[in-house]
Protein backbone atom coordinates (compact mmCIF):
# COMPACT_ATOMS: atom_id res chain seq x y z
CA UNK A 1 0.00 0.00 0.00
CA UNK A 2 2.76 2.40 1.01
CA UNK A 3 4.71 1.47 -2.13
CA UNK A 4 1.67 1.98 -4.32
CA UNK A 5 0.99 5.42 -2.83
CA UNK A 6 4.57 6.55 -3.41
CA UNK A 7 4.41 5.14 -6.95
CA UNK A 8 1.32 7.25 -7.67
CA UNK A 9 2.71 10.34 -5.92
CA UNK A 10 5.96 10.18 -7.92
CA UNK A 11 4.09 10.75 -11.21
CA UNK A 12 1.12 12.67 -9.75
CA UNK A 13 1.13 15.27 -12.53
CA UNK A 14 0.74 12.65 -15.23
CA UNK A 15 -2.02 10.80 -13.35
CA UNK A 16 -3.87 14.11 -13.01
CA UNK A 17 -3.32 14.76 -16.72
CA UNK A 18 -4.92 11.43 -17.66
CA UNK A 19 -7.88 11.94 -15.29
CA UNK A 20 -8.55 15.49 -16.52
CA UNK A 21 -8.29 14.36 -20.15
CA UNK A 22 -10.90 11.66 -19.53
CA UNK A 23 -13.18 14.04 -17.58
CA UNK A 24 -13.09 16.52 -20.47
CA UNK A 25 -13.68 13.82 -23.10
CA UNK A 26 -16.59 12.41 -21.07
CA UNK A 27 -18.19 15.86 -20.79
CA UNK A 28 -17.78 16.51 -24.52
CA UNK A 29 -19.38 13.19 -25.51
CA UNK A 30 -22.02 12.45 -22.87
CA UNK A 31 -23.34 15.84 -21.68
CA UNK A 32 -26.53 17.09 -23.29
CA UNK A 33 -26.11 20.82 -22.71
CA UNK A 34 -23.97 22.80 -25.17
CA UNK A 35 -22.31 24.97 -22.49
CA UNK A 36 -21.41 21.81 -20.53
CA UNK A 37 -19.75 20.45 -23.67
CA UNK A 38 -17.76 23.68 -24.01
CA UNK A 39 -16.69 23.43 -20.33
CA UNK A 40 -15.49 19.89 -21.09
CA UNK A 41 -13.48 21.25 -24.02
CA UNK A 42 -11.78 23.82 -21.75
CA UNK A 43 -10.87 21.07 -19.25
CA UNK A 44 -9.46 18.96 -22.11
CA UNK A 45 -7.26 21.83 -23.32
CA UNK A 46 -5.91 22.62 -19.84
CA UNK A 47 -5.11 18.91 -19.32
CA UNK A 48 -2.86 19.01 -22.40
CA UNK A 49 -1.21 22.22 -21.09
CA UNK A 50 -0.59 20.40 -17.79
CA UNK A 51 1.10 17.54 -19.69
CA UNK A 52 3.46 19.89 -21.55
CA UNK A 53 4.42 21.93 -18.47
CA UNK A 54 5.06 18.69 -16.54
CA UNK A 55 7.45 17.56 -19.30
CA UNK A 56 9.58 20.66 -18.81
CA UNK A 57 9.67 20.37 -15.01
CA UNK A 58 12.91 19.50 -13.22
CA UNK A 59 13.21 18.38 -9.60
CA UNK A 60 15.18 21.06 -7.75
CA UNK A 61 15.43 23.36 -10.76
CA UNK A 62 14.89 27.10 -10.48
CA UNK A 63 12.68 29.32 -12.63
CA UNK A 64 14.16 30.02 -16.09
CA UNK A 65 15.35 33.60 -15.47
CA UNK A 66 19.09 34.31 -15.67
CA UNK A 67 20.32 36.69 -12.97
CA UNK A 68 21.52 40.07 -14.27
CA UNK A 69 24.97 39.70 -12.72
CA UNK A 70 25.47 36.24 -14.19
CA UNK A 71 24.33 37.35 -17.64
CA UNK A 72 26.67 40.33 -17.69
CA UNK A 73 29.83 38.45 -16.78
CA UNK A 74 28.60 35.12 -18.05
CA UNK A 75 31.33 34.47 -20.54
CA UNK A 76 34.20 35.42 -18.24
CA UNK A 77 33.40 34.55 -14.61
CA UNK A 78 30.75 31.91 -14.01
CA UNK A 79 29.28 29.89 -16.86
CA UNK A 80 25.49 29.54 -16.86
CA UNK A 81 24.55 25.95 -16.18
CA UNK A 82 21.45 25.04 -18.18
CA UNK A 83 20.91 21.97 -15.98
CA UNK A 84 19.93 24.22 -13.04
CA UNK A 85 16.99 25.80 -14.86
CA UNK A 86 13.53 24.42 -15.66
CA UNK A 87 13.13 23.95 -19.42
CA UNK A 88 11.31 27.10 -20.68
CA UNK A 89 10.49 25.83 -24.19
CA UNK A 90 7.22 24.00 -23.26
CA UNK A 91 6.15 27.08 -21.26
CA UNK A 92 6.46 29.32 -24.30
CA UNK A 93 4.51 26.87 -26.45
CA UNK A 94 1.76 26.66 -23.82
CA UNK A 95 1.44 30.46 -23.58
CA UNK A 96 0.22 30.35 -27.18
CA UNK A 97 -2.04 27.39 -26.37
CA UNK A 98 -3.77 29.26 -23.52
CA UNK A 99 -4.53 32.26 -25.74
CA UNK A 100 -5.76 30.01 -28.56
CA UNK A 101 -7.93 28.16 -26.03
CA UNK A 102 -9.64 31.38 -24.94
CA UNK A 103 -10.24 32.35 -28.59
CA UNK A 104 -11.78 28.90 -29.21
CA UNK A 105 -13.96 29.33 -26.12
CA UNK A 106 -15.22 32.70 -27.37
CA UNK A 107 -16.11 31.34 -30.82
CA UNK A 108 -17.83 28.27 -29.32
CA UNK A 109 -19.89 30.35 -26.87
CA UNK A 110 -20.94 32.80 -29.61
CA UNK A 111 -22.07 29.84 -31.78
CA UNK A 112 -24.03 28.49 -28.80
CA UNK A 113 -25.69 31.90 -28.38
CA UNK A 114 -26.71 31.97 -32.06
CA UNK A 115 -28.12 28.44 -31.72
CA UNK A 116 -30.10 29.56 -28.68
CA UNK A 117 -31.53 32.54 -30.59
CA UNK A 118 -32.54 30.26 -33.46
CA UNK A 119 -33.95 27.27 -31.57
CA UNK A 120 -34.70 28.67 -28.09
CA UNK A 121 -32.76 25.96 -26.27
CA UNK A 122 -29.25 24.85 -25.36
CA UNK A 123 -30.16 21.18 -24.92
CA UNK A 124 -28.97 18.98 -27.76
CA UNK A 125 -32.01 16.66 -27.80
CA UNK A 126 -34.47 19.59 -27.97
CA UNK A 127 -32.50 21.13 -30.84
CA UNK A 128 -32.51 17.80 -32.68
CA UNK A 129 -36.27 17.51 -32.09
CA UNK A 130 -36.85 20.95 -33.64
CA UNK A 131 -34.56 20.15 -36.56
CA UNK A 132 -36.53 16.98 -37.24
CA UNK A 133 -39.85 18.85 -37.30
CA UNK A 134 -38.76 21.41 -39.91
CA UNK B 1 3.58 13.03 7.53
CA UNK B 2 3.84 16.22 5.49
CA UNK B 3 1.79 16.33 2.30
CA UNK B 4 3.45 18.38 -0.49
CA UNK B 5 1.46 21.40 -1.65
CA UNK B 6 1.38 20.30 -5.29
CA UNK B 7 -0.40 17.04 -4.37
CA UNK B 8 -3.08 19.03 -2.50
CA UNK B 9 -3.51 21.36 -5.49
CA UNK B 10 -3.75 18.41 -7.92
CA UNK B 11 -6.50 16.79 -5.83
CA UNK B 12 -8.40 20.11 -5.65
CA UNK B 13 -8.05 20.49 -9.45
CA UNK B 14 -9.60 17.05 -10.08
CA UNK B 15 -12.43 17.77 -7.61
CA UNK B 16 -13.23 21.14 -9.19
CA UNK B 17 -13.09 19.71 -12.74
CA UNK B 18 -15.60 17.00 -11.82
CA UNK B 19 -17.76 19.55 -9.98
CA UNK B 20 -17.77 21.90 -12.99
CA UNK B 21 -19.32 19.27 -15.27
CA UNK B 22 -21.78 17.75 -12.76
CA UNK B 23 -23.31 20.82 -11.08
CA UNK B 24 -26.93 21.30 -12.30
CA UNK B 25 -26.67 25.08 -12.90
CA UNK B 26 -24.71 26.72 -15.70
CA UNK B 27 -23.75 29.86 -13.74
CA UNK B 28 -22.30 27.73 -10.93
CA UNK B 29 -20.49 25.72 -13.58
CA UNK B 30 -18.88 28.89 -14.98
CA UNK B 31 -17.79 30.07 -11.52
CA UNK B 32 -16.35 26.65 -10.62
CA UNK B 33 -14.46 26.72 -13.94
CA UNK B 34 -12.95 30.05 -12.87
CA UNK B 35 -11.87 28.51 -9.56
CA UNK B 36 -10.39 25.59 -11.53
CA UNK B 37 -8.34 28.04 -13.63
CA UNK B 38 -7.03 29.81 -10.51
CA UNK B 39 -6.00 26.45 -9.02
CA UNK B 40 -4.14 25.68 -12.25
CA UNK B 41 -2.45 29.10 -11.94
CA UNK B 42 -1.27 28.11 -8.44
CA UNK B 43 0.05 24.82 -9.84
CA UNK B 44 2.03 26.59 -12.58
CA UNK B 45 3.59 28.86 -9.93
CA UNK B 46 4.59 25.84 -7.81
CA UNK B 47 6.08 24.15 -10.88
CA UNK B 48 8.17 27.23 -11.77
CA UNK B 49 6.28 28.25 -14.92
CA UNK B 50 5.61 31.84 -13.81
CA UNK B 51 4.88 33.20 -17.30
CA UNK B 52 2.24 30.53 -17.88
CA UNK B 53 0.82 31.37 -14.43
CA UNK B 54 0.43 35.07 -15.34
CA UNK B 55 -1.32 34.22 -18.59
CA UNK B 56 -3.57 31.64 -16.95
CA UNK B 57 -4.63 34.09 -14.21
CA UNK B 58 -5.47 36.95 -16.57
CA UNK B 59 -6.65 35.24 -19.74
CA UNK B 60 -7.69 31.78 -18.55
CA UNK B 61 -9.39 32.66 -15.28
CA UNK B 62 -10.40 36.27 -15.89
CA UNK B 63 -11.46 36.61 -19.52
CA UNK B 64 -12.93 33.14 -20.01
CA UNK B 65 -15.08 33.44 -16.87
CA UNK B 66 -16.40 36.78 -18.15
CA UNK B 67 -17.13 35.15 -21.55
CA UNK B 68 -19.01 32.26 -19.90
CA UNK B 69 -21.05 34.53 -17.60
CA UNK B 70 -21.92 36.86 -20.53
CA UNK B 71 -23.00 33.92 -22.72
CA UNK B 72 -25.14 32.44 -19.91
CA UNK B 73 -26.64 35.89 -19.25
CA UNK B 74 -27.76 36.05 -22.89
CA UNK B 75 -29.12 32.49 -22.94
CA UNK B 76 -30.52 30.41 -20.07
CA UNK B 77 -29.18 29.05 -16.79
CA UNK B 78 -31.23 25.89 -16.69
CA UNK B 79 -29.78 22.55 -17.72
CA UNK B 80 -30.92 18.96 -17.50
CA UNK B 81 -27.55 17.45 -16.62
Amino acid sequence: MEQMLSFIAAKANYWTYVILLMVGLYAMIVKNNLVKKIVGMVIFQTAIILFYVSMGYKQGGTIPIVMHDEAHHGATSAAIKAIDYINPLPHVLMLTAIVVGVATLGVALSLAMKIYQEYGSLEEDEINEKLRNI
Amino acid sequence: MIIPIDLIILVLIIVSAIAAITVPDLLSSAVILGAYSFLLCLLWTVMGAVDVAFTEATVGAGVSTVFCVAAIFHTSRRTKD
